[in-house]
């Protein structure tokens, strides 16, 4: 939420390194001067901000499944398995709709994905300069706490969906089929050259989209949180306020979407028209 | 704005979260769902067990019912029968009895007219002969005469 404190007052003097310093994550293995990696894809880069608040979120998921998992009740559900089984049942029947065949590991895959992403995104809702200046305060420079500003968070979960699609590809039409739709899709066999172009065009676009939407829609929620966050702070609560309460929406159904894709886009792999 | 190693500790991670959700929360709550569905499944059948067999229940109860009615009823014809049955064979015994009473009657009757008319015929055929005799004191001999009035008392 946009930040009201007197914190984003000094930030006013200075707007651009305000942005930069929020924009900037704890990192490990980065330039020294800059705090950057050295280019779009390095991996001797570690960014620990990003990865230790989705691993504490994960965790926190991992105790509400383990506690509800554990004390489950079918005749007196009460509190969190209430919620819990309306979001298991809502994604199974999705999950239901779009596959011909059951799956045991989409379902679950569904339901993570929802949640996870669900709360990486409302790490944007905490005021924009609250973790940051606990984090200064406690001696670390840096501190970007929404996971799914970052690239890395939603390529990973991306990537790992295109991970899924080709195995249950494989796994559905064998090894040479899937090589087959690559060939052959979509102007028959004569044309492979283009149809390979087009397919891979087709299937890379997917994890690309998938991550590249998430990351876009956060990163531009969180950038404007943090231009509100540099009005004087009189003039903060109006669009502040408005713009989180927009957001609520955005983030839900960012996770929504990103779920939905998943399951459609592995689902695939069992459609015969492809 | 970098694709770093960053990348594989959440794809770590996401997969961890994955296989954790799916055994510690999926499984049991799809498990406890179907168990749900089942019981009020059974729960509805069972209830429209308990419905049909509350009407063939009643069915049956009717069925008694009505038969113990027709019990009831042939019961009391019977009884009616029996009854005027009975009231016909005292009537039959009282007219029978009545009957057997008149006819002793009439006997003792008889026998009292018999008797009372063999004292009379002895009284007459006394005073007969006492008036003969008193008649014919004189001139008949008791004697001589006794078996004529025997025989004349014996006719009367």
């Amino acid at each position: 939420m946009a930040d009201t404190s007197a914190a984003a007052q000094p930030a006013t003097d200075n707007p651009v390194e305000y942005i930069q310093h929020h924009l900037t994550n704890l990192c490990l293995g980065c330039d020294p001067e800059t705090h950057r990696a050295s280019g779009l894809i390095d991996f001797s880069v570690f960014f620990l901000d990003t990865f230790l608040v989705s691993l504490f979120l994960a965790g926190l998921i991992m105790l509400a499944a383990w506690r509800v998992g554990r004390r489950i009740d079918p005749d007196n559900p009460t509190g969190l398995q209430n919620v819990l089984e309306i979001l298991v049942e809502f994604v199974n029947g999705m999950v239901r709709d779009v596959f011909p065949k059951p799956n045991v590991l989409v379902g679950p895959l569904g339901l993570t994905i929802f949640v996870w992403v669900f709360l990486m995104n409302l790490m944007d809702l905490i005021p924009v300069d609250l973790v940051p200046w606990l984090m200064f305060e406690a001696g670390v420079p840096y501190f970007k706490v929404v996971p799914t500003t970052n690239l890395d968070a939603t390529f990973g979960l991306s990537l790992s969906i295109f991970l899924l699609i080709i195995v249950h590809n494989v796994r559905e039409r064998g090894a040479w089929g899937y090589v087959k739709t690559y060939l052959s899709h979509p102007f028959g066999i004569w044309l492979f050259p283009v149809n390979v172009a087009m397919t891979l065009i087709e299937e890379i676009a997917k994890p690309l989209s998938l991550g590249l939407r998430l990351f876009g829609n956060l990163f531009a929620g969180e950038l404007l949180f943090i231009l509100i966050a540099l009005l004087p702070f009189w003039a903060q609560f109006v669009p502040g306020g408005a713009w989180a309460i927009f957001h609520v929406l955005v983030i839900t159904l960012q996770a929504f979407i990103f779920m939905l894709l998943s399951i459609v886009y592995i689902s695939l792999a069992y459609q015969d028209d492809h | 704005m970098n694709v770093t190693a960053t990348l594989f500790g959440q794809m770590g991670t996401f997969l961890v979260l994955v296989l954790f959700v799916m055994k510690f929360l999926w499984r049991p709550i799809l498990d406890a769902l179907e168990d749900r569905r089942k019981r009020i499944a059974d729960g509805l059948a069972a209830a429209e067990q308990g419905h049909e067999s509350q009407a063939r229940a009643e069915e049956q109860a009717q069925e008694v019912l009505k038969e113990a009615r027709e019990q009831a009823s042939e019961i009391i014809s019977q009884a009616q029968r029996r009854g005027s049955e009975i009231v016909e064979e005292s009537k039959a015994s009282a007219r029978n009895e009545g009957e057997r009473i008149l006819v002793a009657a009439r006997a003792e009757v008889d026998q009292e007219s018999m008797r009372a008319r063999e004292a009379l015929r002895s009284e007459v055929g006394r005073i007969a002969l006492v008036g003969a005799e008193r008649l014919l004191r004189r001139e008949v001999d008791a004697d001589r005469h006794a078996e004529l009035l025997g025989q004349l008392a014996e006719e009367l």
